[in-house]
């Protein structure tokens, strides 16, 4: 009977085989758990899903005047989307500027579009320090602020991308830099990249704006 | 006489082409311009062309200005539609070469601005070079639209 002798060791074995096999049982579960969560909350990058899911969507935002409006406020126009912040010296003075360009060549049918500024800055832009920002471009172009859920809420809807970046003791926002044109049913209709010229955008919005019924 | 002539010329010649050297090392600053402060925004940015004729690669280090609590060098990219904004340590002018500082890319950012800047308005800028030293430069402000330098005034 020897076999009782090394018992023990054995058994100490066996134990140890059961515990690895549990914590790697916990560990499979766990890694399948935090996947699942993670792709049940969006993190995972599914480009499949993500050329098929429309740019656009719900939002709740407060303009530079101090009303709150969402996607609902302007059904029945144009809506011209760009997320910016006001302390960006450089991009976003250029977007707005092409933005102005484009409502001059408009002329008259720009009364059916609203141009959005959503601001991604939530810690310093608010509808007052937004207020008079625009003077310096165009008056029709409503500045858009929020809280940072609110404004991510917005940015996810339309797949914008924003990240604070600390420089010091600043920081600046890294952006999109995408103007997206939203119909007056508000679905998406086409974007435009910082490359493209205001009169460019002016051109494409007026053969889209002139060529869909007014409503 | 003639060989006195000859090294009294020859040291005139030499003394000029000096000059004329240590003229041609100073960095040459090209088409400055800031553009206007929006709102109550108290950033802005510079931009120029920094030309360096030096056979020396140069470096600007620093910018400064009594208009602005601080100056930056900074550089934008674009990658994949996204705009990203970095400081960056200096900028790198090429010996016999130039850098642009324009916008959608290098730039000289202007922080805590103690006025808004205005169109028309003039701004000092003090431009600190690696080799060449302190480079002063009167930056015309122009539009806060303007993408440009404005158009020059006689």
């Amino acid at each position: 009977m020897a076999e009782p002798k090394s018992a023990p060791s054995a058994r100490s074995a066996l134990r140890q085989i059961r515990l690895v096999t549990y914590v790697g049982l916990a560990a499979i579960a766990g890694l399948w758990g935090g996947w699942w969560i993670a792709a049940a909350c969006g993190w995972l990058p599914q480009p499949t899903m993500m050329a098929a899911a429309p740019i656009g969507g719900p939002f709740t935002l407060v303009d530079h005047n101090g009303r709150t409006v969402t996607d609902q406020t302007f059904r029945g126009r144009w809506m011209l989307v760009f997320f910016g912040y006001t302390r960006c010296p450089d991009a976003c003075p250029m977007a707005l500027s092409e933005m102005s360009q484009a409502l001059d060549a408009l002329g008259p049918l720009a009364e059916r579009v609203q141009p959005l500024f959503v601001s991604v800055d939530t810690e310093r832009d608010t509808p007052e320090t937004m207020r008079g920002f625009f003077d310096a471009f165009d008056p029709r172009i409503l500045g858009l602020a929020g809280s940072a859920e609110q404004v991510a809420a917005a940015a996810r809807a339309y797949r914008a991308f924003y990240r604070r970046v600390d420089q010091g003791s600043d920081y600046t926002m890294d952006h999109s830099t995408l103007l997206y044109v939203m119909g007056p049913d508000g679905r998406y209709v086409t974007a435009f990249n910082h490359q493209t010229g205001g009169d460019v955008v002016g051109q494409r919005l007026r053969a889209l704006v002139a060529g869909a019924p007014a409503s | 006489m003639s060989r006195l002539r000859t090294i009294a010329l020859s040291f005139a010649l030499s003394l000029g082409l000096a000059a004329a050297a240590a003229a041609q090392t100073a960095p040459a600053v090209e088409q400055p311009w800031a553009r206007a402060t929006i709102g109550n925004s108290t950033v802005s940015a510079a931009y120029m062309i920094l030309r360096n004729p030096a056979g020396q690669p140069d470096r600007l280090l620093e910018a400064s200005t009594p208009a602005a609590g601080r100056v930056e060098l900074h550089t934008m990219t674009m990658d994949n539609n996204v705009m990203r904004m970095r400081r960056v340590d200096a900028i790198d002018v090429a010996a016999g070469g130039a850098t642009q500082l324009r916008p959608g890319g290098l730039h000289v950012m202007l922080m805590d601005l103690r006025q808004p800047l205005r169109a028309g308005e003039q701004l000092q800028l003090t431009l600190r070079f690696e080799r060449a030293g302190t480079v002063q430069v009167a930056v015309p402000v122009a539009a806060a639209n303007a993408t440009a330098a404005p158009a020059h005034r006689h």
